[in-house]
């Protein structure tokens, strides 16, 4: 027996009775495959897995996150990554050779960058760099912040919902794995960004949502034309 | 036992929450993290530790309860967070805390358990990994006869009072006892709570699903301009 797909669970409930099928979010006890989260089950090729309906981010190797620097201290940034665990930015992790003493002079407290995460180890002590041609402090555009768990929803299949946003926008949209995103265009386009990012978030678990979404917009730039 | 109702996501700030009546007992749960611990020495490297505050509002109770923790808070706070503690996943999260607020707003006996019921959909709700859901429940014996869920006269003036938590699975992760009890009236209290228990599992899960299939619905737009959305859906 294998859970229908897209069935929300509780924790403990039973999503598969072939241990072969355990995915993310689920447990294995006495051959058997539990859920571990309050979610919805999904089957895919080789298993079931629970996506959750709410939870924290946690920072993993290669992913790229949107930060904000909350202190400076010594030869590091302390970065705020909207999870549990602060993340670290080492002064040799800045694409330019800078002194100690000038740190705050490129990266002040409250700055936001787009950094990825370098290390992460077993105690979580995060670890992020900019070396990356597309990394670094984030100038102009604006910010919004969405629970993590939706953030699989508004990437889409193949990068279908993000791409059909930029297109329709008219904007630049960078999706941080952490929950942030930042836009970036005019100011109106941008109102329209925040505004549907914020509904996909909340309709992040229902059907045919890349449509209506592509129809909302089209509604929504033809109103105000 | 006595009529329940469980409103899960109360509070806009928590992580996760739940507003939970048993009888006449009001009670509301808040979960945050996991989340960095202050003060640092108290974390963990390995794993997430658990926090629990169990605490009486002053109105709660008809003679005034001062405010504050005190002993029997504790103990209850302590009980409590082992009761939960066992199902949850905390070497996911090293470093970090799950605190857990329950707040009695309204007591009539047997708050502990209510107090542990909301907890347990607070968890959930907040995404917090667990191997399952724990409920509880109190037997008791009044006026002689084993009874379940004992409301506050029958607990003031009975012979005995005993919550139990559990998994659905029948794990035990609570069992106290106050008061005389045979060992066959023992036998039958826990028979009876367990069962108690059992039933609160259904309402406890019951009220998390339900909670998804009204979200399913899909209301669209939590906006401004509902009537101008609302056309375009149409």
């Amino acid at each position: 027996m294998d859970r229908m797909d897209r069935d929300v669970v509780v924790p403990g409930d039973l999503v598969s009775d072939d241990p072969q099928k355990a995915g993310e979010g689920t447990y294995v006890k006495d051959g058997k495959v539990y859920s571990l989260l309050y979610g919805l089950a999904s089957s895919y090729k080789d298993g079931v897995r629970v996506i959750p309906l709410a939870g924290k981010y946690v920072p993993s190797v290669g992913d790229t996150v949107i930060g904000v620097v909350d202190d400076i201290v010594f030869s590091n940034w302390i970065i705020n990554v909207n999870s549990p665990y602060g993340g670290l930015l080492h002064i040799s992790e800045y694409p330019k050779k800078i002194d100690m003493n000038e740190m705050s002079k490129y990266l002040r407290i409250g700055s936001s960058i787009m950094a990825k995460v370098k290390d992460v180890d077993s105690t979580m002590k995060v670890e992020l760099t900019l070396n990356d041609r597309r990394l670094g402090m984030l100038k102009r555009g604006r910010v919004v912040e969405i629970s993590p768990t939706r953030v699989p929803r508004l990437i889409g299949k193949g990068g279908s919902m993000i791409n059909m946003l930029k297109t329709e926008l008219n904007c630049n949209i960078f999706v941080g794995q952490n929950g942030r995103i930042w836009v970036d265009g005019n100011d109106r386009d941008m109102d329209l960004a925040l505004k549907t990012i914020l509904i996909i978030e909340k309709e992040a678990h229902t059907t045919g949502l890349t449509d209506r979404i592509s129809e909302f917009l089209k509604t929504e730039k033809v109103a105000r034309s | 036992m006595r009529p329940i109702k469980i409103e899960v996501g109360v509070l806009a700030r928590a992580d996760g929450s739940c507003y939970m009546e048993m009888g006449n007992n009001k009670v509301i749960a808040a979960v945050y993290g996991p989340r960095e611990v202050h003060p640092r020495h108290l974390q963990d490297v390995t794993r997430a530790i658990v926090r629990f505050r169990y605490n009486m509002a002053s109105f709660s109770v008809e003679d005034r309860k001062r405010p504050g923790p005190d002993r029997r808070s504790h103990e209850v706070s302590k009980v409590s967070r082992d009761s939960l503690a066992p199902v949850i996943l905390t070497s996911y999260f090293p470093r970090s805390v799950v605190d857990i607020f329950v707040e009695v707003l309204q007591a009539d006996a047997g708050t502990r358990t209510v107090g542990i019921n909301a907890a347990s959909v607070a968890l959930a709700d907040a995404g917090i990994p667990m191997t399952s859901l724990i409920s509880a429940c109190a037997a008791g014996k009044a006026g002689g006869h084993i009874v379940l869920d004992p409301m506050k006269q029958e607990d003031n003036f009975g012979e005995a009072d005993m919550p139990l938590a559990m998994t659905p699975n029948g794990e035990i992760t609570l069992l106290q006892m106050d008061g005389d009890f045979t060992v066959d009236e023992f036998q039958e209290a826990l028979e009876l709570a367990k069962d108690g228990c059992q039933q609160v599992y259904e309402i406890q899960r019951k009220a998390l699903t339900d909670r998804y299939s009204q979200m399913k619905e899909g209301d669209l737009c939590g906006d401004a301009n509902p009537v101008e959305e609302a056309q375009a859906y149409e």
